[in-house]
C-alpha cells in the first residue's frame, strides 16, 4: 500500500499540492485525473522521490521514501514521466535491459536477458529492439520505455501520463496491457491520466484533483457522475452508460 | 569495421610515430650503430615516451568527452567548450605564481581542483539558464571560458608568463622526454576508472529522472565524472598542452557508429582518440620536415573540418 500522509508542495508562496493525504491500494490500478495544473504530476513525482517534499511522509509497504535507500527503493518501485527526452543513443534492447539495472547494477545475467527479452515481446517491440531510440516514431519510443519500466519489476508502477504520443489503437493497447499487468502479474498501477474515460474504464479506483487537493475519491462509479465531474472540472457534462461502463459526453 | 583491427592500427601508427623524426632512427642504426649516432638513446629518452604521451592522452581526452557529453546531456560539449581548460590553466598560473618551485604532481592537483571547480561552475549556471537549447550550452560553457581565460592571460602578461600559457593552451608533444610524461599514466587509471562504471555513466546520460528510478544516486556519478574529466584536463594541459576538438569528435563518431551505450562504445572511443591524436602528431612532424608544427594547429584544421562535416550531417538527420 503507498500511504501519502499530510504531503505539501511548495515553491516559496506557490503551493502545488496542499496537505494530500491518501491511501492507494494494493493491487490494480489506480488512476488520478483532474485538471491541469491540479497537482497530480507534482504527487507523482514525490510518491517516486524524484521531487523532495516540503512536507508530510510517503511510504510504500512501510518504507519512508526519502530515507529508503534509493536502490532500495528502485526494486519495489518504478516511474515513468511524461516527455522522456532522452538524448542518448541507445538501442531498444539496451534501454529495456536498463530496467534490470537494480538487480544486475550493470552484469547482465542470463535471466535478466530473458525478463528483458519478455518485457520487448509483451510490448510489441521484437522488430525494433536493435534500432536506436532517435530512429523511432514518438509511439514507438513510449513503448519502449514502458516495456524498460516493466522490465524493472516493481511490485509498483506509476506512470505520468502512458498515453501520450500514443494513436487511439496503441492507446486502447497500452491500457489493456496494464490492466494485464495488474492482474495478470498482480502489480499495482498508478495513472496520472487526462482521459476520464480510458479512467472510468480501466480503473479499479480514481483519485480526483483540483488546485493541489484531493476533492474526491471512489471507484469509477462513483466518480463518473456529472455531479462529481462538475465539481472536478468546473464543467458540465453528460454521463453514459454503455455496456456497463459509464462514459462521459464532453466534447461539445 | 572491427576491433582488433582498430588496434592494430593504432599499434601501426605508433610503430610510424617511433621511427619519424628529425634523428636517425632506421632499424640498421638501431642494430649496427655508427660512430656518433645514438639511436637506442633516442628512442629511450624521447621516441617511446613521446609515442605513449600521445597514446595515453588521446584515449584519456577522448573519454572525458564523452563524460562531459553525458554529463551535461549534450553533444556539443567538451573541456575546452565547458571552462575546464581555462580554469586548470588558471589554476597552473596560479600555482606557478604562489609557489613556483613545487613538484609537477602538486601543480596538477592544484590545476584539477580549479578545473572542478570551473566545471561545477559550468553546470550551475546550466541550471539558471533556462532555454536550454542544444547551442546555448556549449556557447555558455565557451563564454564562462571566455571570462576565465581573460583573467589568466590578464595576470600571465602581468607576470611576464604568456609563453607558459601558450604552452598549457596548446597541444605539442615535442618536448615530451622520459621524465616529463609520467603523470599521463593517471590519465589511464582515470580512463579504466570510467570503464569501469561506464553503465552508471550512461544512466547519468539519461538523465536525473531515469537514474533515480533506478535507483542510482545520480549526484555521486556526476561528481565522480566531473573529478575525472578535471583530472584528465589538468593533466594533459601540465603535461602537454590542450587537445582541441579531440573530445568532441571521437565520441560524436563513435556515437554516430554505435550509439552511446560506453560500456561497448568508451573502449573504440580511447582506441580511436589515441589514433587520431597519432595521426595528427606525426602529419605535424611531417609536414615541415625537419621542423614540426603543434599537434595543437593541425588538431585544429583537421579537427574544425571533421567538426563541421558532423554538424552539417546531424541537420541533414534533423531534417
Amino acid at each position: 500500500m503507498i500511504e501519502i500522509s499530510n504531503v505539501r508542495k511548495n515553491y516559496g508562496d506557490t503551493i502545488v499540492v496542499r496537505d494530500v493525504s491518501l491511501q492507494i491500494p494494493r493491487k490494480g490500478i489506480t488512476s488520478i485525473i483532474g485538471p491541469n495544473g491540479a497537482g497530480k504530476s507534482t504527487l507523482l513525482s514525490m510518491i517516486s522521490r524524484l521531487l523532495p517534499l516540503s512536507a508530510g511522509t510517503v511510504t510504500v509497504d512501510g518504507l519512508d521514501v526519502t530515507t529508503t535507500p534509493s536502490d532500495v527503493l528502485a526494486k519495489r518501485l518504478s516511474i515513468l514521466r511524461q516527455d522522456n527526452r532522452v538524448g542518448s543513443r541507445l538501442t531498444v534492447r539496451d534501454l529495456v535491459e536498463f530496467g534490470r539495472y537494480p538487480y544486475s547494477k550493470g552484469r547482465l545475467t542470463a535471466e535478466d536477458r530473458a525478463q528483458a527479452a519478455r518485457a520487448i515481446g509483451f510490448l510489441g517491440l521484437e522488430a525494433l529492439a536493435d534500432r536506436f531510440l532517435d530512429e523511432l516514431s514518438g509511439g514507438q519510443r513510449q513503448r519502449a520505455y514502458v516495456a524498460m519500466v516493466l522490465c524493472q519489476d516493481t511490485d509498483y508502477v506509476l506512470f505520468d501520463e502512458p498515453l501520450n504520443n500514443l494513436d487511439m489503437k496503441h492507446a486502447v493497447g497500452m491500457m489493456k496491457l496494464l490492466r494485464e499487468a495488474a492482474d495478470a502479474l498482480s502489480k499495482t498501477v498508478v495513472l496520472v491520466l487526462h482521459d476520464i474515460n480510458f479512467a472510468s474504464c480501466y480503473s479499479d479506483y480514481i483519485v480526483a484533483m483540483r488546485d493541489g487537493t484531493v476533492v474526491r475519491h471512489g471507484s469509477p462509479q462513483e466518480i463518473m457522475t456529472s455531479e462529481a465531474i462538475r465539481e472536478i472540472y468546473d464543467m458540465e457534462v453528460e454521463i453514459q452508460e454503455t455496456q456497463g461502463r459509464r462514459i462521459s459526453i464532453y466534447y461539445t | 569495421m572491427k576491433f582488433p583491427l582498430a588496434v592494430s592500427a593504432v599499434i601501426i601508427l605508433a610503430s610510424i610515430s617511433l621511427l619519424v623524426g628529425a634523428g636517425d632512427l632506421s632499424l640498421t642504426a638501431l642494430l649496427w650503430p655508427q660512430e656518433g649516432q645514438h639511436a637506442t638513446q633516442i628512442l629511450l629518452i624521447s621516441r617511446i615516451p613521446r609515442t605513449l604521451a600521445l597514446i595515453l592522452a588521446g584515449a584519456a581526452m577522448a573519454v572525458a568527452g564523452t563524460i562531459m557529453q553525458a554529463l551535461t546531456q549534450n553533444r556539443f560539449v567538451e573541456p575546452s567548450t565547458a571552462g575546464t581548460v581555462e580554469s586548470a590553466s588558471l589554476g597552473l598560473l596560479t600555482v606557478t605564481l604562489f609557489v613556483p618551485d613545487s613538484p609537477v604532481i602538486v601543480k596538477m592537483l592544484v590545476a584539477a581542483g580549479f578545473a572542478l571547480a570551473g566545471t561545477a561552475l559550468f553546470l550551475r549556471i546550466l541550471k539558471l539558464v533556462p532555454l536550454r537549447s542544444v547551442l546555448t550550452v556549449p556557447l555558455v560553457g565557451i563564454m564562462l571560458g571566455g571570462i576565465v581565460g581573460a583573467i589568466t592571460t590578464f595576470f600571465a602578461y602581468r607576470f611576464d608568463l604568456l609563453q607558459s600559457l601558450n604552452a598549457w593552451t596548446t597541444g605539442d608533444f615535442s618536448g615530451v622526454l622520459r621524465g616529463r610524461y609520467e603523470l599521463l599514466w593517471i590519465g589511464l587509471a582515470l580512463t579504466l576508472l570510467a570503464y569501469f562504471v561506464a553503465d552508471r555513466l550512461t544512466l547519468a546520460g539519461m538523465g536525473r529522472d531515469f537514474s533515480t528510478n533506478l535507483g542510482l544516486r545520480y549526484r555521486s556519478i556526476v561528481s565522480l565524472g566531473l573529478i575525472i574529466v578535471s583530472m584528465v584536463t589538468a593533466i594533459i594541459v601540465v603535461t602537454v598542452g590542450m587537445l582541441p576538438f579531440l573530445g568532441l569528435i571521437v565520441p560524436n563518431v563513435v556515437s554516430l557508429m554505435m550509439g552511446d551505450n560506453m560500456r561497448r562504445s568508451l573502449p573504440w572511443i580511447a582506441v580511436l582518440g589515441a589514433g587520431l591524436v597519432l595521426v595528427c602528431d606525426i602529419l605535424g612532424r611531417v609536414v615541415y620536415y625537419p621542423y614540426e608544427v603543434p599537434i595543437g594547429t593541425i588538431m585544429g584544421i583537421i579537427g574544425s573540418a571533421l567538426f563541421l562535416f558532423l554538424l552539417l550531417r546531424g541537420r541533414q538527420r534533423l531534417a
